[in-house]
């Protein structure tokens, strides 16, 4: 099972990080110091697998973003970084190439897709478009809530 | 500010992000936030009531600051008020917050399952997958407590949509490895195995990772999954690419699904034959589909692709039965050693390692050494070198074992910090492990304190001096071997430790020698003296001490050492009690006694080597464990009479600085080890000197502990209050039921026992082997506090009168609750003429007697054991037969234990290996043995795997007495 993902920008700025066990927000973030470190300070084409703890670490670098799964020991690396990939495609769809700042304005987003995508720390559905409908659907279920409002309102003035 | 793609409103929360990105500081960065927590708290806290949608942004504006690191502290009941909105958005909002900040506020917590309970009822999907998300994400104990019985009906209800379907299914699972007692199995779980033929891949994803878990606790529950997974496995591997449509990944069909089919697969032994057949045709196919060209030149074909290669070889390792397909993977992985894409060179490397344990492919393995050694040269990224130096050790044996420690100790020298402790530890074991000739041995442990001393542990430097000890044909070579390193101008100190302990034990060897004359031994290393740490140098004052015994000749100049200010008025206690000690001891005694006291070490004790313990330790389970069995077991069978010797170790080691001076008062038994700074004087040996004087031993009871001595005769004439603990009858009773306990003069105690499951009987009949009465006769069964939770012993009292010649009866009911340690005690007391006796003995009453023989096939047999795999569910003990060693009788002592004894188990005909169940109230515990006895050097190795260390340790102590 996977124990968490992180997503950090190359700055070591945490952009994402779901847990899948309990975790005390201290231990995280120890946790999340400690793999940053490690993980920036590995060069590129070095292998995107390592021993951390008694975990096993999975990295990719998408331009200025690091995704970073660390999976128990019997887990496979090879899909978990393919995990990942799929991850960024989904994100890449939903958002129309999808960058860093994506990520930083619309974080509840990118929650909401990697929970329809991962859950429990298992794959919940692999298949791009069950995915991608079920945000969509989420989507137009908020369309259809979302009265107008007028800028004012909307930055606290009116 | 990037125009934001979809559906979202939520511009006060854009204008806050972007506000905060623009600030210039850590500080303007705080000022910031407090200013929206202000606004939010007034907000929230203002008269007007606020509308969802403003609920919705400012909670969520929280979370955005929560996540940036700093603490939220309110907002908690705005979210929980999101959740029972009808609208999507706002629900989703508070789910999301809820998830990411639960607190196990109790209050908040009935608040929120109300929420989630009402959202599952109500029939709307989307609803309740975010309902499924939260308890998934939260996986709480309480949550457990409110929905574990619930969910299991969701997920097997025929109108469940089947997104539904694939939450519940892992959010059953998040439940259950949280609080696995709340989710109990019924009836659902024939169902959810039959989701494992569900028309939705996704759903069959979801229900695998579910069955995954629950098959490898409950494996009789799920093994009809087998044969549905081999056949799904079956129809993926064989389908055309496009047959899968959107689960098609790169052209590689469903290659989550097919990890996790083959992962499901790895809960259970080899299937049987028909399943077997299918099986090892979808292995073949994914072997050979590694060979066909790509279909893609993307990374993510061939990534996936691999996945389930590498996956399928996993399943390949662990069935462990088909020495085809096993050379097959091991070719497969040789080619990937050489691969131009590190991750596959990393992962080939590491698969290697496991492969190398089947006895099948390790000598497949063993033709990529050169390769392997080539990584550890060439490889740029550490962690891949980190593997190689695992596969290597791995692939060591007696054939290659120069050549492997060669190029670890080459390594060494520019290995990186972080991996130099452990390979320390794998050429020390290896050395030790592969030593034809001790002289190489001792070569290769002073070579790894020149390189890596900083590496270099404790347990390495006791057990180099432990088998010194023990070995008297190297003691000559390695005293001059460490004499010539002591030359160097800047040694080590652990070079200095080992160094002054062996020359202090066997320096007289080499005396001979003009050139390491007693002199030139002393001034060489008191030369390093001044340098060393306060541990070292009390280290070698011992030495000293004992050069006064060896070469009488400079007992002079040791004396002046001693006599010095530096020695006698040393600041530090230790060091200054040793110079007073020692000098006193130099001088008052006479040669005899000085022989005596300062005799060369009695050989160590034979027992599992620390060094592994400590790897063990350090490596965590896994990988480690079963390695060492197999290659134990190939060892052993391939030169069995040097693996006594070898096997050979010490697992407490008792530090030789430390406990020098640790003479209890003689003659010493049990008494308890010495302060570790060893206050006890020497002078005490002297004040008595008609006690048994042991040899001046690095202050381990066990040289001194004889069994004889701790298991005391009973026999209570006079008033006593000590537990009798009438070892060696007590023993007897842990593989029998009836029988005499105790006897004496006056009194004799028999026993009757039966047992079931976790309850038992026990008669106590009490004769009265005089013909005076006994009067007040009152026998108690005694629990200390511990043992009083997990055994439940009800007795009556007996008539206070025992006439002369007559028997009484006393019945003890016994329920076991847990499992447990201590033996009760039964405590006599009465008075037989004019004398008050009383007496104790324990009452054989042991875990053991709980045990249900089961029987099992060789394959689930070690299925089992494999499982048990960690370092914790295992207790070995190596140890000398106290009884001629008989077949018949141990297979009796098997069976009277309680476990069954399983024929044709053991590859190996001469080995016992036994199976069986310990009852007690509160749980089951499988227990798995294994006996091997060495007739050649007259010891047994017994192995007890369980599930609970406790119940190994106990089961292991017990039955190691018997044989």
């Amino acid at each position: 099972m996977m124990r968490f993902m992180l997503l950090f920008s190359r700055q070591g700025k945490l952009r994402l990080q779901k847990w899948y066990l309990a975790t005390a927000d201290k231990d995280k973030k120890k946790m999340v110091r400690e793999l940053m470190q490690v993980v920036l300070a590995r060069k590129p084409k070095m292998c995107s697998f390592l021993e951390w703890r008694d975990l096993k670490v999975v990295y990719k670098r998408y331009a200025s973003l690091y995704f970073c799964c660390a999976i128990e020991g019997q887990d496979n690396e090879l899909i978990t970084l393919e995990l990942i990939h799929r991850y960024v495609e989904l994100l890449d769809k939903y958002f129309g190439s999808v960058c860093e700042l994506d990520i930083i304005f619309n974080f509840e987003k990118a929650y909401f897709i990697l929970d329809e995508f991962v859950m429990g720390g298992e794959i919940q559905d692999t298949s791009k478009k069950s995915v991608l409908k079920a945000i969509e659907q989420a989507d137009l279920l908020q369309e259809e809530d979302e009265s107008p409002r007028s800028v004012l309102e909307e930055m606290g003035l009116a | 500010m990037p125009a934001v793609s979809k559906g979202d409103g939520m511009r006060g929360l854009a204008v806050f992000i972007s506000d905060i990105r623009n600030c210039k500081s850590k500080e303007a960065e705080i000022k910031r936030i407090n200013k929206e927590l202000a606004n939010i708290r007034s907000k929230f806290k203002g008269d007007k009531a606020l509308d969802g949608y403003s609920k919705k942004k400012y909670v969520c504006k929280l979370l955005f600051i929560f996540l940036l690191g700093h603490d939220i502290d309110f907002g908690h009941m705005e979210a929980v008020n999101l959740l029972s909105s009808n609208r999507y958005t706002e629900k989703q909002i508070g789910y999301l917050f809820i998830s990411v900040l639960v607190n196990s506020n109790s209050e908040l917590i009935r608040l929120i399952n109300n929420a989630i309970k009402n959202d599952l009822a109500s029939r709307n999907p989307t609803f309740m997958g975010l309902a499924l998300h939260c308890i998934a994400n939260v996986g709480s104990r309480e949550m457990a407590e409110a929905f574990a019985g619930e969910i299991p009906k969701i997920l097997v209800a025929g109108d469940t949509m089947d997104s539904v379907k694939q939450s519940a299914a892992l959010c059953l699972l998040r439940l259950y490895r949280t609080s696995p007692d709340l989710v109990p199995m019924g009836d659902w779980t024939s169902r959810v195995v039959h989701l494992l033929n569900d028309q939705h891949l996704g759903v069959v994803t979801a229900a695998t990772s579910l069955i995954t878990t629950l098959a490898q606790k409950n494996p009789e529950e799920f093994k009809t999954s087998v044969s549905l997974a081999v056949s799904r496995l079956s129809r993926i591997v064989t389908s055309a690419s496009t047959d899968l449509q959107d689960y098609t990944y790169y052209f590689v069909p469903a290659p989550w699904l097919s990890v996790k089919l083959l992962r499901l697969l790895q809960c259970y032994p080899p299937p049987d034959p028909a399943v077997r057949g299918r099986l090892t045709e979808c292995l073949e196919t994914i072997l050979n589909k590694a060979q066909e060209p790509p279909k893609s030149k993307k990374v993510q074909h061939s990534n996936a692709k691999n996945a389930v290669l590498f996956e399928a070889i996993s399943l390949i390792i662990h069935h462990d039965s088909e020495p085809n397909l096993l050379v097959r993977a091991c070719n497969q992985l040789g080619q990937f050693l050489q691969h131009r894409e590190t991750n596959l060179r990393y992962l080939a490397l590491e698969s290697m390692c496991t492969l190398a344990s089947s006895e099948f492919s390790h000598e497949a393995v063993k033709t990529h050494i050169e390769t392997v050694i080539n990584a550890l040269k060439t490889e740029r990224d550490v962690s891949v070198r980190q593997r190689a130096v695992d596969l290597l050790y791995a692939m060591c044996d007696r054939s290659n074992a120069q050549q492997i420690v060669a190029e670890m100790l080459n390594y060494l020298e520019t290995a990186d910090y972080s991996i130099r402790e452990e390979i320390v530890l794998k050429v020390a074991i290896l050395a030790e492990k592969y030593a034809v000739d001790y002289t190489w041995y001792v070569d290769t442990i002073l070579n790894l304190i020149r390189i890596a001393g900083d590496y270099v542990s404790e347990e390495v430097w006791y057990r180099v001096i432990q088998i010194v000890i023990n070995r008297d044909d190297v003691q000559g070579y390695a005293a001059k071997t460490v004499f010539e390193a002591l030359q160097a101008p800047a040694c080590h100190e652990n070079l200095v430790k080992v160094g002054g302990y062996i020359l202090g034990e066997f320096g007289n060897l080499i005396a001979g020698d003009p050139r390491s004359s007693p002199l030139i031994q002393f001034n060489l290393l008191h030369s390093k003296f001044h340098l060393c740490s306060v541990p070292t140098r009390a280290l070698l004052l011992s030495t000293y001490i004992k050069f006064v015994n060896l070469f009488p000749e400079i007992k002079t100049t040791i004396q002046d050492v001693l006599r010095s200010d530096s020695q006698l008025k040393n600041a530090d206690v230790e060091l200054q009690q040793r110079a007073v000690e020692y000098l006193r001891l130099s001088t008052i005694a006479s040669t005899d006694i000085l022989a005596t006291v300062l005799e060369e070490m009695p050989p160590f004790p034979e027992r599992e080597s620390s060094i592994l313990a400590k790897l063990k330790k350090k490596k965590g389970p896994g990988t480690v464990t079963d390695l060492e069995e197999i290659k134990k077991e190939r060892s052993s069978d391939m030169n069995g009479s040097a693996e006594p010797a070898l096997n050979a170790t010490v697992v407490t080691t008792p530090s030789p600085t430390e406990d020098l001076l640790g003479l209890g008062p003689a003659p010493v038994t049990n008494s308890p080890p010495p302060p570790p700074t060893s206050d006890i004087l020497l002078v005490d040996v002297f004040a008595n000197p008609a006690a048994a004087v042991a040899p001046l031993a690095p202050g381990s009871d066990d040289n001194f502990a004889s069994p004889d001595l701790a298991s005391s005769e009973v026999v209570s004439e006079e008033p006593a209050d000590t537990v009798h603990d009438a070892d060696e009858l007590f023993h007897k009773f842990v593989c029998k039921n009836n029988g005499v306990l105790f006897e004496n003069q006056l009194l004799q105690i028999g026993l009757k026992s039966e047992f079931r499951q976790n309850l038992g009987r026990m008669f106590i009949f009490y004769g009265n082997k005089t013909s005076t009465q006994f009067l007040n006769f009152t026998p108690t069964v005694i629990c200390s506090d511990d043992l009083q939770s997990s055994l439940n012993l009800q007795t009556k009292p007996v008539d206070p009168t025992v006439d002369g010649g007559a028997q009484v009866q006393q019945v003890v009911n016994i329920e076991c609750v847990s499992d447990f340690m201590e033996a009760p005690i039964l405590n006599i007391q009465f008075r037989y003429g004019g004398t008050f006796q009383n007496l104790s003995v324990k009452l054989p009453i042991t875990l053991n007697k709980f045990f249900q023989p089961t029987e099992m096939s060789s394959q689930d047999f070690f299925q089992r054991w494999k499982q048990l795999s960690n370092p914790k569910q295992e207790v070995q003990n190596i140890f000398k037969a106290k009884h001629p060693m008989d077949a018949e009788i141990t297979k009796a002592k098997i069976i009277g234990f309680g476990s069954a004894l399983l024929e044709e188990v053991d590859p190996n005909p001469a080995n016992f290996v036994g199976a069986g169940i310990i009852h007690t109230k509160t749980t089951q515990i499988g227990c798995l043995l294994r006996l091997e006895p060495n007739l050649q050097a007259q010891m047994y190795r017994l192995t007890l795997r369980t599930s609970k260390e406790a119940v190994s340790q106990r089961l292991c102590e017990l039955l190691s007495e018997q044989f």
